[in-house]
C-alpha cells in the first residue's frame, strides 16, 4: 500500500447483481486502495449486507465509454428502422424476463 | 378437524406447576436463571461498549468507506447487544439505567479508539475470539442463546476478516503504520487473558451444555491470531501482566466515560419515550 491518503485511492465503478436478478447493473463507485478492498466497501456501501448477491468492482480507469459527442451517429440511425425492433410479436405468458 | 381432546384435570395442574406454565417457547424462561442472565448480559455487554466505542469514529475515519464499515460493524453489534440484553431482561433498562459496577463486559471492549491502527488491534483481537465463541455458541441447550449467536456468527466473520485484513496492511505497510499496529496491539494485548477466564458462573452453565468453555479454543485463537500477525510482519507482543475483573463489574478508568456520552439522556429524562 504506497498510497496512504484516502483521497489518493483510486476510483472503482460497482455492479451488483441482486438476488433473483438477471444481470449486473451499475450502482455507483467508491475509492479504495485495491480490488480486495474495493469489494468490501462495495459491500458496505451497496448491498447492505443482503445475502445472495453477486458484485463486480473495476477500475474506473479500465472502463471506455462512448463518446457524447458522436451520440447522434452512434445511436441515432437504428431509430427509424422499425424492422430492426422485435416489437411485433405478442410475448406468451410462460416467458420470463424479455 | 378433529376436535381436540378434553384436557383433564389433573394434566392442567401439571401444567400449572411446570416451569413456564408448559408454554412451548416461553420468552421468560432464561430470567427466572440468574447464571443465564448473568451470562447473557456478559455476551450483551461486550457487543453493546464495542458497539458505542466504535460508533465514536462516525464521521472520523480515514476514509468515507472505512467510515462506512465502521459504523456497519457497529450496528451490527449492537444489534447482538439488543438481543442478548433482551433475553436478560429489558434491553433499554440494562443498557441505560445500570452504572459502571452493574456492567459485566470485557476489559477489551472499553479501551478507547486511540488511533486507527489501535481500534482495529481492539477489533481483530475480540472479533477473532467472539467468531470462535458464536460459532460454537449455535450449539447451546438454551434454544434462544444458540439462536442469538447463529445469526451473529455471520456478521462476526465478516468483522474478523476486515479486522485482520487492516492488521495486515497496517502492519506490512509503511514504517509507521507497521509502528501503529505494533502499539496498538500492546496496548491490546493485557486484555486477552480474561477472555479465557473460566469462573464459577461461567463453569456451572458450561456443565449444563448452555455456555462454552473459551478455553476450549484458546489454543486456536493463539494460533489464528499468530497467522495474521505473521502475514503482516509484526512479532506477537510479550505477554503482560493480566487485567481480570470486567465479569464480575470491575473495570477500567474508561467505561464511566463511556457510560456518562451513552446514557445521558435516558438519565435527564427517565421517562423519556423515544
Amino acid at each position: 500500500m504506497s498510497e496512504g491518503k484516502g483521497h489518493d485511492w483510486p476510483l472503482w465503478e460497482v455492479f451488483v447483481r441482486s438476488k433473483g436478478g438477471l444481470s449486473h447493473r451499475h450502482v455507483g463507485s467508491v475509492h479504495a486502495p485495491d480490488a480486495e478492498l474495493a469489494l468490501r466497501h462495495a459491500r458496505d456501501t451497496y448491498t447492505r449486507r443482503l445475502e445472495g448477491v453477486s458484485l463486480w468492482v473495476v477500475p474506473s480507469s479500465a472502463i471506455v465509454a462512448s463518446d457524447p459527442a458522436q451520440s447522434g451517429e452512434m445511436f441515432e440511425p437504428a431509430e427509424d428502422k422499425i424492422y430492426r425492433h422485435p416489437t411485433f410479436y405478442d410475448i406468451p405468458d410462460v416467458v420470463k424476463h424479455i | 378437524m378433529p376436535s381436540l381432546p378434553t384436557i383433564e384435570k389433573d394434566v392442567e395442574q401439571r401444567a400449572k406447576s411446570a416451569p413456564d406454565h408448559g408454554a412451548f417457547d416461553s420468552a421468560t424462561a432464561g430470567q427466572h436463571d440468574p447464571a443465564v442472565v448473568d451470562y447473557c448480559q456478559r455476551l450483551g455487554d461486550d457487543a453493546l461498549i464495542l458497539g458505542q466505542r466504535l460508533s465514536e469514529w462516525c464521521g472520523h475515519a480515514p476514509a468515507l468507506e472505512v467510515d462506512l464499515s465502521l459504523a456497519n460493524i457497529a450496528l451490527d453489534l449492537i444489534g447482538q447487544a439488543t438481543n442478548f440484553l433482551g433475553l436478560a431482561g429489558n434491553a433499554n433498562e440494562l443498557a441505560f439505567h445500570r452504572d459502571v459496577l452493574d456492567w459485566k463486559n470485557c476489559w477489551l471492549v472499553e479501551q478507547p479508539n486511540g488511533d486507527f491502527a489501535q481500534t482495529m488491534a481492539r477489533q481483530f483481537l475480540f472479533s477473532t475470539w467472539q467468531h470462535m465463541l458464536y460459532d460454537r455458541l449455535a450449539g447451546s441447550s438454551d434454544q434462544r442463546i444458540a439462536a442469538v449467536a447463529a445469526k451473529a456468527v455471520k456478521e462476526v466473520a465478516y468483522h474478523r476478516e476486515l479486522a485482520a485484513d487492516w492488521v495486515i496492511r497496517l502492519g506490512d505497510g509503511t514504517d509507521e503504520s507497521a509502528r501503529r499496529m505494533a502499539e496498538g496491539l500492546d496496548w491490546c494485548w493485557r486484555f486477552l487473558p480474561e477472555l479465557f477466564e473460566l469462573d464459577e458462573t461461567l463453569q456451572a452453565l458450561v456443565d449444563r451444555g448452555i455456555a462454552v468453555n473459551p478455553q476450549s479454543f484458546e489454543d486456536d485463537y493463539r494460533q489464528a491470531i499468530g497467522a495474521v500477525l505473521a502475514e503482516a510482519k509484526l512479532a506477537t507482543p510479550p505477554e503482560q501482566r493480566p487485567i481480570l475483573g470486567g465479569r464480575r463489574g470491575h473495570h477500567s478508568e474508561h467505561l464511566g466515560h463511556l457510560l456518562a456520552v451513552m446514557q445521558y439522556l435516558p438519565r435527564t429524562y427517565p421517562d423519556a419515550v423515544w
